[in-house]
């Protein structure tokens, strides 16, 4: 196998595997719009738009995003259609997702 | 045919069974899964993640339409070639892959051990099967050391930042900062640095010297020593500079990462009063070494041992049988030692419970067995070493201050740790716990047990295992039907 090296792509990640992703499509975070790709964990679409906090902790209202980038950290949690308490880097972010900042456990906005 | 939740406890039939139960789709778990395949034993390999692969082998989802997925890792080839052995034992149903499965418990049943797994993206779903073995591949997490800062926006985990960078083809930043210690440091720099972001430094807290002091065990590890000049040539390459000896003590910035203050540490790892510099960058990857997912394992009691790098990995005999009968474990569940390890216990463990399966003959295999055995212990042996030389000096507690969070679930400071310690009288991890809900938040201690068990001084519990009773979060209702099948 001959390997061509495109030294003319930019190095982007997307460069790097060669990506050819299937149309993109938009999700909302805290109300504006965010392009993501298909297939991307709701975290991934934040960290491409330079979002690196969703979310505010309970104790202190510190912000925090994805640590652990494989499930275990819980530190990705997140609002999604309503839904409080998902882990961002492991859901698929879907056409239409909305996606909030989840203040505490996320459940206060619930309440009434 | 796939095992549904609803097939597997709607109805009153018992659950599916399996000759063998292979938990994890890792090198380590695939390996194992086509080896006992080919070895003609049913098989059921369940697995959290959608696709197979594992941490090492995470490939893009399909819909990022990557051409080249092998650019983002090395070794492609060898998994490309295990993949293709699934799918073709799948088309004739004698592996069936559960993907999108976590098992959060096993339990004895009988001659059988019975798995319940919790499905879909919510972990609304469930299934339960029975396996007549058990090989157990979980896997490793990231273990973290806490220092201010270490929870400001723009600090990621190392293997986070790799996991996501594999997965979804994005980056945390431009300027990535990677600090800690261990060799997947330096695989993580170059991934980074080739996807484009600007790496200036890779902070290594231990140093590379304790290879050098063990030339026999380095010489019989070829392939490490390979990896280690490919690595470093591709540091060079991407401009990235290795400081050794040296650790980020404090994350500058108010709502996200500016930039970070690397010092110098002394032998024990202490920071060396005077030496810190500054550092701009907009991210910090940051990792020490990885730590074995054992819970289901020592849910089932089996033994741990300490290794070098001071953390709990499964006690194993040659052919990788855990201390419980009928129940195996390969890759890093036996102790953190890469993927070629990964990739040879996973074989050798299913050669022999294939043997056993036959009924103790020996086959075709022996050969193939001895020599497995014989790289084995090679690996291992070169892990330990590894392990070693980056296992957290005593010092690094000096870099938590009295209000650095700890625990990052429940906020819990180490000056709370140290309160509970030296003024509460709080003698083990398990009564700082209690004391100040360090590791009962929603991750139970997978990020913080390590640093909290080290600040409380516990020595006798080093390298002792978290005990989890469930490997996951897991739904009251899907908990509930799980007992409900069980008096049923
Ligand atoms: C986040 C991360 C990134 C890494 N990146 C690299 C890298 O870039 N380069 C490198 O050399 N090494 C890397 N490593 C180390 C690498 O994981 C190992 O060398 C190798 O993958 C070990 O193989 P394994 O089969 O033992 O485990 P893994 O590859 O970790 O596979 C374990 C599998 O088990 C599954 N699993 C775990 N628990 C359960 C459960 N309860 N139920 C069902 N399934 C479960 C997981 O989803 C996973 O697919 C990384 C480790 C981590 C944690
Ligand atoms: S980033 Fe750790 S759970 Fe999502």
């Amino acid at each position: 196998m001959i390997r061509i090296r495109r030294r003319t792509a930019a190095r982007t990640p997307a460069g790097v595997a060669g990506a050819e992703p299937g149309p993109g499509f938009e999700i909302t975070f805290d109300g504006s719009p965010v392009h993501a790709l298909p297939g991307q964990s709701v975290a991934a679409v934040l960290w491409a738009a330079s979002v690196l906090s969703w979310r505010t902790t309970r104790v202190n209202g510190e912000p925090r995003g994805a640590f652990c980038g494989i499930g275990s950290c819980f530190d990705c949690l997140v609002t999604v259609n309503g839904l409080p308490g998902r882990r961002a880097c492991l859901l698929p972010a879907r056409p239409g997702d909305v996606v909030t900042t989840q203040e505490g456990d996320g459940h206060a906005g619930l309440l009434h | 045919m796939p095992v549904s939740s609803t097939e597997a406890h709607d109805s009153a039939d018992a659950p599916p069974f399996t000759e063998l139960a292979v938990v994890g789709a890792g090198p380590a778990g695939l390996a194992a899964a086509v080896t006992a395949a080919d070895g003609g034993l049913q098989v059921i390999l369940l697995d959290a993640a959608d696709a197979p692969g594992g941490q090492y082998y995470r490939a893009p989802a399909p819909g990022l339409g990557a051409t080249r997925p092998e650019a983002l890792h090395h070794g492609w080839a060898r998994f490309a070639g295990l993949r293709d052995r699934l799918d073709r034992h799948r088309g004739v149903g004698r592996i069936r892959h559960l993907a999108g499965h976590q098992v959060w418990a096993v339990e004895r049943t009988g001659a059988d051990w019975t798995l319940h797994a919790v499905t879909g993206p919510d972990g609304g779903g469930s299934a339960a099967l029975r396996a007549r073995r058990l090989l157990i591949a979980t896997g490793s997490h990231e273990r973290q050391l806490p220092f201010p800062g270490w929870t400001l926006p723009g600090v990621v985990g190392a293997a986070g930042a790799q996991a996501m960078l594999k997965s979804g083809l994005v980056l945390p930043g431009r300027r990535i900062v990677v600090a800690g210690s261990g060799p997947l440091l330096q695989a993580v720099a170059v991934s980074l640095a080739r996807a484009g972001a600007q790496v200036p430094v890779l902070v290594e807290a231990g140093g590379y010297g304790a290879y050098g002091r063990a030339p026999l065990v380095l010489a019989a590890d070829p392939g490490r020593l390979r990896e280690a000049a490919r690595h470093g040539a591709a540091l060079v390459r991407n401009r990235v500079r290795v400081l050794t000896h040296h650790a980020v003590t404090a994350v500058h910035g108010t709502d996200r990462v500016e930039g970070v203050t690397v010092s110098r540490l002394d032998r024990e790892w202490r920071p060396l009063p005077g030496t810190g510099r500054r550092i701009d960058c907009d991210t910090l990857a940051v990792g020490h070494g990885l730590v074995p997912l054992l819970d289901l394992a020592v849910g089932l009691g089996c033994a741990t041992r300490c290794g070098a790098d001071g953390v709990a990995a499964l006690v194993l005999d040659e052919d990788l049988r855990t201390t419980v009968p009928r129940v195996w474990a390969a890759g890093e569940t036996g102790g953190i030692g890469g993927v070629q390890l990964a990739l040879t216990e996973g074989e050798l463990a299913a050669l022999t419970v294939i043997d056993e399966a036959r009924g103790g003959a020996r086959g075709r295999g022996a050969r193939r067995v001895i020599a497995l055995r014989r790289a084995r212990r090679r690996m291992r042996a070169f892990a330990e070493l590894m392990g070693a030389a980056h296992r957290p000096g005593p010092g690094w507690i000096e870099w938590a201050a009295e209000d650095t969070e700890v625990c990052r679930c429940e906020e819990v400071t180490a000056g709370a740790i140290r309160t509970a310690v030296d003024e509460l009288g709080a003698g083990d991890s398990r009564t700082v716990k209690l004391l100040t809900r360090a590791g009962m938040g929603w991750c139970q201690g997978r990020v913080c047990g390590f640093a909290v068990r080290e600040l409380a001084g516990c020595a006798a519990e080093a390298g002792a295992p978290d005990r989890r009773p469930l490997a996951c979060p897991v739904p009251l209702s899907t908990l509930a039907r799980a007992v409900r099948h069980e008096d049923g």
